[in-house]
């Protein structure tokens, strides 16, 4: 009911070092709901890049939303998700840790760090498919994003 | 999926000035799949009081998860979740800002103040049910909760 209305398609940034875990999400959000763009990056490193528009990714859209790995080669999602919530460009988008950890001590870590959600990845295919389905339904047409109100990303 | 499992109810606790508003959310979470236990505070003063256990909130529960009205008499809800997302006993609890205002320069400092997840709150009867449900659907069967990790069911408060 929120995201819809802006005309646009909800820009999402995947996080993701795992090809399979990409496609399936990919395929998830295919079937969405709400319109979207897909854009995909497979470490940390390559996010804050990406987040900074720096390098090949000048032109790359303002995510609406971050899907974030934790567990990742070069930098990992826990530092990415400290440097964006302490960025004031960055740290008004909604950041879903997707993860396989079920460690307390990651839950907890990642919400003192700001995560906006914690969510662990299902291994099983199907459920992953409903839980990416799930972020799809309850972010982009129950909640409103900072970029939903008019507010023109930067 | 998660939370269903650790035994206990999950501990809500709802910061809202508006009567009408306190009964629906009761309504909805009252039918909701997932056990909880509902606590009201009706403004941004009491709420503070709840969450450092002050005064006659000595007994109550750590929220696993607050639902934030943003415009309240005597302390906002800005100035609520300002303050819980400073503190670093407090900071973990995920905090949805449940409001009718719709303002762009709200929803911007609600999440630069680290709002978990902001949500306007619709005017309509089952709307807002509808929406209850969705808040209780998504953080108490999707999401993990700070306080119901794999070993331990408690914060640390």
């Amino acid at each position: 009911m929120n995201a819809i209305t802006t005309g646009r398609p909800i820009e999402i940034l995947l996080v993701e070092d795992s090809a399979t875990d990409v496609m399936l999400a990919e395929e998830a959000l295919e079937f969405a709901k709400v319109r979207n763009n897909l854009s995909v990056v497979k470490d940390g490193v390559e996010a804050m890049a990406f987040l900074r528009k720096e390098r090949e990714y000048s032109a790359v859209p303002r995510p609406d939303l971050i899907l974030l790995d934790l567990n990742m080669p070069r930098k990992e999602g826990r530092e990415v998700l400290a440097e964006a919530k302490a960025d004031e460009d960055l740290k008004n988008i909604p950041v879903v840790v997707l993860t396989t950890s079920q460690a307390q001590e990651d839950v907890l870590a990642s919400y003192e760090l700001h995560a906006n959600c914690y969510i662990s990845k299902p291994v099983d295919f199907d459920q992953f498919a409903n839980v990416v389905r799930a972020i799809d339904q309850f972010w982009f047409t129950v909640v409103t994003l900072p970029t939903d109100s008019g507010a023109n990303g930067q | 999926m998660n939370t269903v499992t650790s035994g206990r109810p999950i501990e809500i606790l709802l910061v809202e000035d508006s009567a009408t508003d306190v009964m629906l959310a009761e309504e909805a979470l009252a039918e909701a799949k997932v056990r909880n236990n509902l606590s009201v505070v009706k403004d941004g003063v009491e709420a503070m009081a709840f969450l450092h256990k002050e005064r006659e909130y000595s007994e109550v529960p750590r929220p696993d998860l607050i639902l934030l009205d943003l415009n309240m008499p005597r302390k906002d809800g800005r100035e609520v979740l300002a303050e819980v997302k400073a503190d670093e006993k407090l900071k973990q609890i995920p905090v949805v800002i449940l409001t009718t205002s719709k303002a762009e320069q709200d929803v911007l400092n609600a999440y630069g103040l680290h709002a978990n997840c902001y949500i306007s709150k619709p005017v309509d009867f089952d709307q807002f049910a509808n929406v209850v449900q969705a808040i209780e659907q998504f953080w108490f069967t999707i999401v993990l909760l700070p306080t119901t990790g794999t070993t331990k069911t408690r914060g640390n408060s």
